[in-house]
Protein backbone atom coordinates (compact mmCIF):
# COMPACT_ATOMS: atom_id res chain seq x y z
CA UNK A 1 0.00 0.00 0.00
CA UNK A 2 0.72 3.67 -0.64
CA UNK A 3 3.51 4.95 2.04
CA UNK A 4 2.20 8.34 3.53
CA UNK A 5 3.64 10.67 5.65
CA UNK A 6 2.96 11.67 9.37
CA UNK A 7 1.85 14.59 8.26
CA UNK A 8 -0.71 13.09 5.81
CA UNK A 9 -1.59 10.50 8.29
CA UNK A 10 -2.73 13.66 10.46
CA UNK A 11 -4.70 15.49 7.43
CA UNK A 12 -6.56 12.39 7.81
CA UNK A 13 -8.14 12.57 11.41
CA UNK A 14 -10.67 15.28 12.33
CA UNK A 15 -9.06 17.62 14.84
CA UNK A 16 -10.82 20.94 16.25
CA UNK A 17 -7.45 22.71 17.41
CA UNK A 18 -7.85 25.41 20.55
CA UNK A 19 -6.51 28.68 20.30
CA UNK A 20 -3.89 27.70 22.92
CA UNK A 21 -1.80 25.22 23.84
CA UNK A 22 -3.29 22.45 26.32
CA UNK A 23 0.44 21.39 26.58
CA UNK A 24 3.35 23.90 27.93
CA UNK A 25 7.18 23.91 28.55
CA UNK A 26 7.64 25.16 31.82
CA UNK A 27 11.19 25.66 31.38
CA UNK A 28 12.89 26.27 27.89
CA UNK A 29 16.05 26.74 30.42
CA UNK A 30 15.55 23.35 31.26
CA UNK A 31 15.05 21.38 27.52
CA UNK A 32 18.78 23.08 26.60
CA UNK A 33 20.35 21.13 29.55
CA UNK A 34 17.87 17.53 28.90
CA UNK A 35 20.34 15.14 27.42
CA UNK A 36 17.92 12.86 25.26
CA UNK A 37 15.09 15.76 24.62
CA UNK A 38 12.92 12.18 24.62
CA UNK A 39 9.51 14.20 23.40
CA UNK A 40 11.15 14.79 19.98
CA UNK A 41 10.89 11.54 19.24
CA UNK A 42 8.40 9.53 21.80
CA UNK A 43 5.66 11.22 20.60
CA UNK A 44 3.90 9.57 17.66
CA UNK A 45 2.57 12.69 16.31
CA UNK A 46 5.93 14.69 16.47
CA UNK A 47 4.35 17.13 19.06
CA UNK A 48 7.95 18.09 20.22
CA UNK A 49 10.71 19.44 18.33
CA UNK A 50 13.93 20.75 18.98
CA UNK A 51 13.79 24.32 17.11
CA UNK A 52 16.18 27.39 17.20
CA UNK A 53 17.65 25.90 20.63
CA UNK A 54 14.09 25.70 21.91
CA UNK A 55 11.28 23.26 22.03
CA UNK A 56 8.15 24.35 19.99
CA UNK A 57 5.39 22.76 20.76
CA UNK A 58 2.92 21.79 17.66
CA UNK A 59 -0.37 21.25 19.94
CA UNK A 60 -2.97 20.98 16.94
CA UNK A 61 -1.90 16.99 15.84
CA UNK A 62 -1.86 15.77 19.42
CA UNK A 63 -3.26 12.52 20.03
CA UNK A 64 -3.79 13.25 23.79
CA UNK A 65 -2.09 9.76 24.54
CA UNK A 66 0.14 11.17 27.19
CA UNK A 67 3.42 9.86 26.43
CA UNK A 68 5.13 12.75 26.75
CA UNK A 69 4.08 13.60 29.76
CA UNK A 70 5.67 9.75 30.91
CA UNK A 71 9.03 10.76 29.32
CA UNK A 72 9.21 13.77 30.64
CA UNK A 73 8.55 12.72 34.34
CA UNK A 74 12.46 12.94 35.12
CA UNK A 75 12.44 16.57 34.09
CA UNK A 76 8.77 17.59 35.21
CA UNK A 77 9.03 20.42 32.97
CA UNK A 78 6.11 19.52 31.02
CA UNK A 79 2.47 20.92 32.43
CA UNK A 80 0.12 18.30 30.88
CA UNK A 81 -3.51 18.77 30.24
CA UNK A 82 -6.03 17.21 28.19
CA UNK A 83 -8.02 19.79 25.50
CA UNK A 84 -10.46 21.91 26.87
CA UNK A 85 -13.58 19.91 26.73
CA UNK A 86 -15.01 19.93 22.92
CA UNK A 87 -11.31 20.36 21.63
CA UNK A 88 -8.55 18.28 20.06
CA UNK A 89 -8.79 14.86 18.43
CA UNK A 90 -11.99 13.23 17.33
CA UNK A 91 -11.88 10.11 16.21
CA UNK A 92 -14.36 8.55 13.93
CA UNK A 93 -13.28 4.82 13.97
CA UNK A 94 -11.45 4.27 17.34
CA UNK B 1 -25.96 23.38 34.83
CA UNK B 2 -28.37 24.52 36.60
CA UNK B 3 -28.10 24.44 40.62
CA UNK B 4 -30.53 20.70 41.19
CA UNK B 5 -28.21 19.55 38.92
CA UNK B 6 -25.06 19.78 40.54
CA UNK B 7 -25.62 16.99 43.54
CA UNK B 8 -25.75 13.68 42.07
CA UNK B 9 -25.48 9.62 43.68
CA UNK B 10 -22.68 9.30 41.56
CA UNK B 11 -19.97 11.26 39.20
CA UNK B 12 -18.55 8.82 36.76
CA UNK B 13 -15.60 10.70 35.27
CA UNK B 14 -15.26 8.99 31.37
CA UNK B 15 -17.14 7.17 29.25
CA UNK B 16 -14.98 4.43 28.17
CA UNK B 17 -16.18 0.60 28.74
CA UNK B 18 -15.41 1.03 32.25
CA UNK B 19 -17.64 3.99 32.86
CA UNK B 20 -20.16 3.64 31.42
CA UNK B 21 -20.74 -0.19 32.68
CA UNK B 22 -20.45 0.89 36.23
CA UNK B 23 -23.18 3.71 34.93
CA UNK B 24 -25.35 1.38 33.06
CA UNK B 25 -25.96 -0.75 36.18
CA UNK B 26 -26.22 2.05 38.61
CA UNK B 27 -28.77 4.13 36.50
CA UNK B 28 -30.70 1.00 35.89
CA UNK B 29 -31.09 0.25 39.81
CA UNK B 30 -32.58 3.99 39.64
CA UNK B 31 -29.39 6.21 41.29
CA UNK B 32 -29.36 9.63 40.03
CA UNK B 33 -26.11 9.38 37.55
CA UNK B 34 -24.01 11.55 35.99
CA UNK B 35 -21.50 10.94 33.62
CA UNK B 36 -18.83 12.94 32.48
CA UNK B 37 -16.70 13.08 29.49
CA UNK B 38 -14.33 15.08 27.39
CA UNK B 39 -14.78 14.15 23.53
CA UNK B 40 -17.61 15.23 21.59
CA UNK B 41 -19.15 12.36 22.57
CA UNK B 42 -18.33 9.08 23.83
CA UNK B 43 -16.23 6.75 22.01
CA UNK B 44 -14.75 10.26 20.22
CA UNK B 45 -11.60 10.03 22.56
CA UNK B 46 -11.40 6.31 22.91
CA UNK B 47 -9.05 3.81 20.99
CA UNK B 48 -7.87 -0.12 21.76
CA UNK B 49 -6.75 -2.50 19.75
CA UNK B 50 -10.28 -3.61 18.65
CA UNK B 51 -11.10 -6.83 20.41
CA UNK B 52 -13.76 -7.20 22.76
CA UNK B 53 -15.08 -9.54 24.78
CA UNK B 54 -18.49 -11.44 24.86
CA UNK B 55 -19.33 -12.98 28.14
CA UNK B 56 -17.93 -10.15 30.18
CA UNK B 57 -20.21 -7.64 28.30
CA UNK B 58 -23.06 -9.66 28.30
CA UNK B 59 -22.26 -8.96 32.15
CA UNK B 60 -23.36 -5.21 31.85
CA UNK B 61 -25.80 -5.36 28.57
CA UNK B 62 -27.63 -9.11 27.92
CA UNK B 63 -28.03 -9.58 24.37
CA UNK B 64 -25.78 -6.62 23.24
CA UNK B 65 -24.46 -8.64 20.43
CA UNK B 66 -27.73 -8.67 18.49
CA UNK B 67 -27.79 -4.92 18.14
CA UNK B 68 -24.52 -3.49 19.10
CA UNK B 69 -22.19 -1.73 16.35
CA UNK B 70 -19.81 -4.61 15.89
CA UNK B 71 -17.13 -5.53 13.20
CA UNK B 72 -16.80 -9.31 12.88
CA UNK B 73 -16.80 -12.21 15.43
CA UNK B 74 -13.39 -13.63 15.56
CA UNK B 75 -12.92 -17.60 14.78
CA UNK B 76 -9.01 -17.19 14.16
CA UNK B 77 -6.32 -16.67 16.54
CA UNK B 78 -3.36 -15.83 14.92
CA UNK B 79 0.61 -15.00 16.34
CA UNK B 80 3.63 -14.87 14.36
CA UNK B 81 7.01 -14.66 15.44
CA UNK B 82 8.61 -12.55 12.83
CA UNK B 83 12.75 -11.95 11.96
CA UNK B 84 13.72 -9.25 9.58
CA UNK B 85 12.88 -11.58 6.32
CA UNK B 86 10.78 -14.38 7.41
CA UNK B 87 7.69 -15.37 9.93
CA UNK B 88 6.80 -18.32 11.79
CA UNK B 89 2.91 -18.56 11.96
CA UNK B 90 0.78 -20.35 14.60
CA UNK B 91 -2.78 -20.07 14.23
CA UNK B 92 -6.17 -21.73 16.00
CA UNK B 93 -9.16 -21.93 14.40
CA UNK B 94 -12.44 -23.23 16.43
CA UNK B 95 -15.74 -24.02 14.86
CA UNK B 96 -17.43 -23.13 18.25
CA UNK B 97 -16.41 -19.27 17.99
CA UNK B 98 -18.05 -19.22 14.96
CA UNK B 99 -21.61 -20.56 16.30
CA UNK B 100 -23.91 -17.79 18.13
CA UNK B 101 -23.42 -16.47 20.98
CA UNK B 102 -19.43 -16.02 19.77
CA UNK B 103 -17.10 -15.19 22.05
CA UNK B 104 -15.18 -12.06 21.09
CA UNK B 105 -15.66 -9.60 17.87
CA UNK B 106 -13.28 -6.71 16.29
CA UNK B 107 -15.02 -3.59 17.13
CA UNK B 108 -14.51 0.15 16.36
CA UNK B 109 -14.51 1.90 20.03
CA UNK B 110 -16.04 5.07 18.53
CA UNK B 111 -18.67 3.60 16.97
CA UNK B 112 -19.47 0.87 20.08
CA UNK B 113 -19.05 3.17 22.65
CA UNK B 114 -21.28 5.60 21.23
CA UNK B 115 -24.42 2.74 20.87
CA UNK B 116 -23.24 2.25 24.84
CA UNK B 117 -23.40 5.60 25.70
CA UNK B 118 -27.37 5.82 23.93
CA UNK B 119 -28.00 2.26 26.16
CA UNK B 120 -26.40 4.34 29.50
CA UNK B 121 -28.76 7.22 28.62
CA UNK B 122 -31.59 5.23 28.40
CA UNK B 123 -30.99 3.30 31.77
CA UNK B 124 -31.74 7.09 32.70
CA UNK B 125 -27.87 8.30 33.37
CA UNK B 126 -26.77 11.95 32.60
CA UNK B 127 -24.10 12.02 30.04
CA UNK B 128 -22.30 15.42 29.69
CA UNK B 129 -20.34 15.21 26.86
CA UNK B 130 -16.82 18.29 25.72
CA UNK B 131 -16.43 18.71 29.78
CA UNK B 132 -12.90 18.08 30.69
CA UNK B 133 -13.11 16.70 34.58
CA UNK B 134 -10.04 18.46 36.18
CA UNK B 135 -9.19 17.44 39.35
CA UNK B 136 -11.34 15.94 42.65
CA UNK B 137 -12.92 18.41 45.21
CA UNK B 138 -11.45 16.89 48.74
CA UNK B 139 -12.99 17.74 52.24
CA UNK B 140 -10.26 16.48 54.24
CA UNK B 141 -9.07 12.84 52.72
CA UNK B 142 -12.78 12.64 51.34
CA UNK B 143 -13.82 12.81 48.11
CA UNK B 144 -16.81 14.79 47.77
CA UNK B 145 -16.95 15.67 43.82
CA UNK B 146 -15.40 16.96 41.13
CA UNK B 147 -14.24 19.81 39.10
CA UNK B 148 -14.82 20.19 35.51
CA UNK B 149 -13.38 22.35 32.87
CA UNK B 150 -16.96 24.42 32.81
CA UNK B 151 -17.82 27.62 34.07
CA UNK B 152 -19.23 26.87 37.42
CA UNK B 153 -18.54 23.42 37.00
CA UNK B 154 -18.06 21.17 40.32
CA UNK B 155 -20.30 18.83 40.58
CA UNK B 156 -21.18 16.89 44.18
CA UNK B 157 -21.82 13.10 44.60
CA UNK B 158 -22.05 10.79 47.15
CA UNK B 159 -19.01 8.47 45.05
CA UNK B 160 -16.62 9.50 42.47
CA UNK B 161 -15.83 6.62 39.81
CA UNK B 162 -12.70 7.63 38.55
CA UNK B 163 -12.66 5.65 34.78
CA UNK B 164 -10.97 8.56 33.24
CA UNK B 165 -8.54 6.91 31.62
CA UNK B 166 -4.27 5.21 32.00
CA UNK B 167 -3.75 9.06 32.62
CA UNK B 168 -6.33 9.18 35.25
CA UNK B 169 -5.43 12.74 36.77
CA UNK B 170 -8.15 12.04 39.42
CA UNK B 171 -6.20 8.83 41.22
CA UNK B 172 -3.51 10.99 41.24
CA UNK B 173 -4.43 14.11 42.61
CA UNK B 174 -6.81 12.11 44.79
CA UNK B 175 -3.41 10.68 46.69
CA UNK B 176 -3.90 7.21 45.33
CA UNK B 177 -1.67 6.63 42.70
CA UNK B 178 1.20 8.57 44.72
CA UNK B 179 3.95 8.21 42.15
CA UNK B 180 4.04 8.99 37.66
CA UNK B 181 3.61 5.90 35.79
CA UNK B 182 7.16 4.84 35.14
CA UNK B 183 8.44 4.54 31.90
CA UNK B 184 8.65 1.07 31.74
CA UNK B 185 5.06 0.29 32.44
CA UNK B 186 3.02 2.31 30.04
CA UNK B 187 3.22 1.09 26.04
CA UNK B 188 2.47 3.41 23.42
CA UNK B 189 0.30 1.76 21.12
CA UNK B 190 -0.12 3.42 17.52
CA UNK B 191 -3.02 2.02 14.71
CA UNK B 192 -4.02 2.57 11.81
CA UNK B 193 -7.69 2.14 10.69
CA UNK B 194 -6.64 0.84 7.01
CA UNK B 195 -9.68 0.44 4.74
CA UNK B 196 -10.21 -2.83 2.52
CA UNK B 197 -12.95 -3.82 0.53
CA UNK B 198 -15.56 -6.50 2.16
CA UNK B 199 -14.52 -9.59 -0.08
CA UNK B 200 -10.70 -8.90 -0.18
CA UNK B 201 -10.55 -9.12 3.98
CA UNK B 202 -12.77 -12.23 3.38
CA UNK B 203 -10.33 -13.75 0.90
CA UNK B 204 -7.10 -12.68 2.46
CA UNK B 205 -7.84 -13.93 6.06
CA UNK B 206 -9.87 -16.89 4.89
CA UNK B 207 -13.22 -16.11 6.56
CA UNK B 208 -16.94 -15.63 5.20
CA UNK B 209 -19.39 -13.83 6.04
CA UNK B 210 -19.21 -11.40 9.53
CA UNK B 211 -16.27 -13.86 10.68
CA UNK B 212 -12.52 -12.26 11.57
CA UNK B 213 -9.54 -12.87 12.79
CA UNK B 214 -6.73 -11.64 14.83
CA UNK B 215 -2.98 -11.71 14.69
CA UNK B 216 -0.81 -10.85 17.01
CA UNK B 217 2.72 -10.39 15.97
CA UNK B 218 6.14 -10.22 17.83
CA UNK B 219 9.70 -9.47 18.06
CA UNK B 220 10.97 -7.99 14.36
CA UNK B 221 7.27 -6.23 14.26
CA UNK B 222 8.64 -3.90 17.07
CA UNK B 223 12.34 -3.97 15.95
CA UNK B 224 13.23 -6.41 18.80
CA UNK B 225 11.36 -3.91 21.70
CA UNK B 226 9.11 -5.56 24.45
CA UNK B 227 5.33 -4.93 22.94
CA UNK B 228 3.27 -6.49 19.97
CA UNK B 229 2.31 -5.68 16.79
CA UNK B 230 -1.55 -6.54 15.91
CA UNK B 231 -3.65 -7.13 12.58
CA UNK B 232 -7.63 -7.19 13.73
CA UNK B 233 -9.91 -7.58 10.46
CA UNK B 234 -12.91 -5.35 10.89
CA UNK B 235 -16.07 -5.38 8.07
CA UNK B 236 -14.42 -3.35 6.02
CA UNK B 237 -11.16 -2.30 7.40
CA UNK B 238 -7.91 -3.76 9.11
CA UNK B 239 -7.16 -2.37 12.28
CA UNK B 240 -3.28 -2.38 11.96
CA UNK B 241 -0.95 -1.59 14.96
CA UNK B 242 1.98 -1.73 17.56
CA UNK B 243 2.82 -1.38 21.02
CA UNK B 244 6.32 -0.98 22.96
CA UNK B 245 6.92 0.16 26.26
CA UNK B 246 8.03 3.56 26.32
CA UNK B 247 11.26 2.89 28.39
CA UNK B 248 12.32 1.10 25.34
CA UNK B 249 11.27 3.72 22.52
CA UNK B 250 13.45 5.99 25.33
CA UNK B 251 16.45 3.65 25.02
CA UNK B 252 16.30 2.93 21.72
CA UNK B 253 15.44 6.23 20.33
CA UNK B 254 12.73 4.83 17.89
CA UNK B 255 9.49 7.43 16.71
CA UNK B 256 6.11 5.17 17.08
CA UNK B 257 5.64 5.92 13.42
CA UNK B 258 8.70 4.92 11.70
CA UNK B 259 8.04 1.51 13.97
CA UNK B 260 4.59 1.25 12.35
CA UNK B 261 5.63 1.76 9.34
CA UNK B 262 8.23 -0.87 9.11
CA UNK B 263 5.66 -3.27 10.49
CA UNK B 264 3.66 -2.73 8.04
CA UNK B 265 6.79 -3.04 5.26
CA UNK B 266 7.51 -6.74 6.28
CA UNK B 267 7.46 -9.15 3.72
CA UNK B 268 4.41 -11.61 5.81
CA UNK B 269 2.23 -8.01 6.93
CA UNK B 270 2.68 -6.13 3.43
CA UNK B 271 0.50 -8.13 1.47
CA UNK B 272 -2.07 -8.63 3.61
CA UNK B 273 -2.47 -4.68 3.66
CA UNK B 274 -1.82 -4.60 -0.44
CA UNK B 275 -3.92 -1.96 -1.93
CA UNK B 276 -5.44 -0.42 1.51
CA UNK B 277 -6.04 3.22 2.35
CA UNK B 278 -5.30 4.73 5.57
CA UNK B 279 -8.75 6.07 7.21
CA UNK B 280 -7.44 7.53 10.54
CA UNK B 281 -4.03 7.61 12.76
CA UNK B 282 -4.45 6.92 16.19
CA UNK B 283 -2.20 6.17 19.21
CA UNK B 284 -3.23 5.65 22.93
CA UNK B 285 -1.26 4.54 25.77
CA UNK B 286 -2.06 1.15 27.64
CA UNK B 287 -1.00 0.63 31.40
CA UNK B 288 1.70 -2.20 31.52
CA UNK B 289 2.23 -2.02 35.35
CA UNK B 290 -0.10 -4.95 36.18
CA UNK B 291 -0.60 -5.84 39.43
CA UNK B 292 2.80 -3.85 40.79
CA UNK B 293 1.56 -0.62 39.14
CA UNK B 294 -2.07 -0.66 40.34
CA UNK B 295 -3.01 2.66 42.45
CA UNK B 296 -4.84 2.05 45.47
CA UNK B 297 -8.32 0.96 44.49
CA UNK B 298 -11.14 3.13 46.39
CA UNK B 299 -11.09 5.68 48.98
CA UNK B 300 -13.73 7.64 50.89
CA UNK B 301 -15.86 9.06 48.22
CA UNK B 302 -14.19 7.53 45.46
CA UNK B 303 -13.55 4.40 42.90
CA UNK B 304 -11.10 3.50 40.64
CA UNK B 305 -12.04 1.37 37.37
CA UNK B 306 -10.34 0.30 33.93
CA UNK B 307 -7.19 1.68 33.01
CA UNK B 308 -6.96 4.01 35.53
CA UNK B 309 -6.71 1.66 37.90
CA UNK B 310 -4.27 -0.24 35.37
CA UNK B 311 -6.44 -3.29 34.56
CA UNK B 312 -4.63 -5.01 32.00
CA UNK B 313 -3.84 -8.48 30.81
CA UNK B 314 -1.42 -7.83 28.41
CA UNK B 315 -0.17 -11.28 27.85
CA UNK B 316 -3.46 -12.32 26.67
CA UNK B 317 -4.57 -8.62 25.83
CA UNK B 318 -7.10 -8.11 27.38
CA UNK B 319 -8.32 -4.73 28.85
CA UNK B 320 -11.94 -4.08 27.85
CA UNK B 321 -13.37 -7.18 29.62
CA UNK B 322 -11.04 -5.83 32.92
CA UNK B 323 -12.48 -2.65 32.56
CA UNK B 324 -16.25 -3.52 32.03
CA UNK B 325 -15.71 -6.44 35.02
CA UNK B 326 -14.37 -3.56 37.69
CA UNK B 327 -17.23 -1.02 36.58
CA UNK B 328 -19.56 -4.28 37.42
CA UNK B 329 -17.83 -4.23 40.75
CA UNK B 330 -17.49 -0.94 41.28
CA UNK B 331 -21.80 -0.30 40.71
CA UNK B 332 -21.88 -3.19 43.15
CA UNK B 333 -19.83 -1.48 46.18
CA UNK B 334 -21.93 1.25 45.67
CA UNK B 335 -25.31 0.14 45.82
CA UNK B 336 -24.26 -1.82 49.03
CA UNK B 337 -22.45 1.88 50.03
CA UNK B 338 -25.85 3.66 49.29
CA UNK B 339 -27.91 0.96 50.96
CA UNK B 340 -26.26 1.19 54.38
CA UNK B 341 -25.89 4.80 53.80
CA UNK B 342 -21.88 4.50 54.17
CA UNK B 343 -19.68 5.96 51.40
CA UNK B 344 -16.53 5.56 53.81
CA UNK B 345 -13.12 4.32 52.73
CA UNK B 346 -13.97 0.90 54.53
CA UNK B 347 -17.42 0.69 53.08
CA UNK B 348 -16.16 1.10 49.23
CA UNK B 349 -13.06 -1.42 50.15
CA UNK B 350 -15.75 -4.21 49.30
CA UNK B 351 -15.06 -2.68 45.31
CA UNK B 352 -11.10 -4.29 46.29
CA UNK B 353 -12.71 -7.34 47.81
CA UNK B 354 -14.90 -7.70 44.56
CA UNK B 355 -11.56 -7.27 42.55
CA UNK B 356 -9.48 -9.35 44.63
CA UNK B 357 -11.76 -12.58 44.13
CA UNK B 358 -12.42 -12.19 40.99
CA UNK B 359 -10.12 -13.09 37.39
CA UNK B 360 -8.79 -9.70 37.37
CA UNK B 361 -6.39 -9.87 40.20
CA UNK B 362 -5.67 -13.57 40.21
CA UNK B 363 -4.87 -13.31 36.59
CA UNK B 364 -2.85 -9.72 37.26
CA UNK B 365 -1.28 -11.90 39.91
CA UNK B 366 -0.53 -14.97 37.64
CA UNK B 367 1.37 -12.65 35.27
CA UNK B 368 2.69 -10.13 38.04
CA UNK B 369 6.53 -10.72 37.22
CA UNK B 370 6.44 -11.43 33.24
CA UNK B 371 6.71 -7.97 31.70
CA UNK B 372 9.92 -7.35 33.98
CA UNK B 373 11.49 -10.77 32.47
CA UNK B 374 10.58 -10.16 28.95
CA UNK B 375 12.40 -6.59 29.73
CA UNK B 376 15.53 -8.54 30.97
CA UNK B 377 15.45 -11.17 28.65
CA UNK B 378 15.82 -9.39 25.44
CA UNK B 379 16.65 -12.42 24.06
CA UNK B 380 12.84 -13.74 23.17
CA UNK B 381 12.65 -10.59 20.51
CA UNK B 382 15.55 -11.03 18.49
CA UNK B 383 18.13 -14.12 19.57
CA UNK B 384 14.97 -16.89 19.93
CA UNK B 385 13.06 -15.73 16.70
CA UNK B 386 15.82 -15.65 14.70
CA UNK B 387 16.85 -19.19 15.97
CA UNK B 388 13.97 -20.55 15.67
CA UNK B 389 13.09 -18.78 11.90
CA UNK B 390 16.54 -19.87 10.48
CA UNK B 391 16.29 -23.51 12.45
CA UNK B 392 12.96 -23.84 9.70
CA UNK B 393 14.64 -22.35 6.68
CA UNK B 394 17.29 -25.37 7.10
CA UNK B 395 15.52 -27.60 7.52
CA UNK B 396 13.06 -26.77 4.85
CA UNK B 397 15.88 -25.86 2.25
CA UNK B 398 16.89 -28.65 -0.03
CA UNK B 399 20.37 -28.57 -0.85
CA UNK B 400 21.76 -32.25 -0.44
CA UNK B 401 22.47 -31.90 2.94
CA UNK B 402 21.39 -34.54 5.03
CA UNK B 403 18.69 -33.94 7.28
CA UNK B 404 20.85 -34.92 10.43
CA UNK B 405 23.76 -32.60 9.34
CA UNK B 406 21.16 -29.78 8.90
CA UNK B 407 19.89 -30.72 12.57
CA UNK B 408 23.67 -30.66 13.70
CA UNK B 409 24.22 -27.06 12.37
CA UNK B 410 21.22 -25.61 14.13
CA UNK B 411 21.92 -27.20 17.14
CA UNK B 412 25.61 -25.79 16.97
CA UNK B 413 24.87 -22.11 15.53
CA UNK B 414 22.56 -21.96 18.58
CA UNK B 415 25.23 -23.12 21.11
CA UNK B 416 27.70 -20.77 19.12
CA UNK B 417 25.00 -17.78 19.94
CA UNK B 418 23.69 -18.70 23.21
CA UNK B 419 25.02 -21.34 25.94
CA UNK B 420 22.81 -24.39 26.47
CA UNK B 421 23.08 -23.71 30.22
CA UNK B 422 21.94 -19.57 29.58
CA UNK B 423 19.12 -20.90 27.43
CA UNK B 424 17.70 -23.19 29.43
CA UNK B 425 17.76 -20.91 32.21
CA UNK B 426 15.56 -18.15 29.66
CA UNK B 427 12.97 -21.10 29.35
CA UNK B 428 12.65 -22.26 32.64
CA UNK B 429 12.46 -18.72 33.39
CA UNK B 430 9.88 -17.65 30.71
CA UNK B 431 7.61 -20.22 31.74
CA UNK B 432 8.18 -19.11 35.39
CA UNK B 433 7.00 -15.96 34.43
CA UNK B 434 3.49 -16.63 33.05
CA UNK B 435 3.07 -20.55 34.59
Amino acid sequence: MKKLTLEQKLFLNGFRPDQESHLRIIDQEKCKQCELRQCTYVCPVNTYRWENGQITVFFEGCLECGCCRIACQDCQNLEWRYPRGGYGVNYRTG
Amino acid sequence: MSDQLERFDVIVAGAGPAGMSAAYLLAKEGLNVIVVERGDFPGSKNVMGGVLYRQPTEQIIPGFWREAPLERHVVETQAWVLTEKAAFKAAHRHEAFAQEPYNSFTVLRARFDKWMAQQVRAAGALIVPETVVEEPIMEGDKVVGVRTGRPDGDLYADVVIAADGVNSLLAQKAGLRKKEIPKNEAALAVKEVIALPREVIEDRFQVSGDQGVTIELYAEATWGMVGTGFIYTNKDSLSVGCGVLISELVERGITPNDLLEHMKAHPAVAPLLEGGETREYLAHLIPEGGLYGMPKLSTHGMLVVGDAAMLVNSMHREGSNLAMTSGKFAAQAVLRAKEWNDFSAESLSYYDQLIRDSFIYKDLYKYRNMSRFFETHPEFFSLYPDLLNEACREMLTVDGVSKRAKQRKIFWDALRKRMPWRMALDFYGAWRSIA
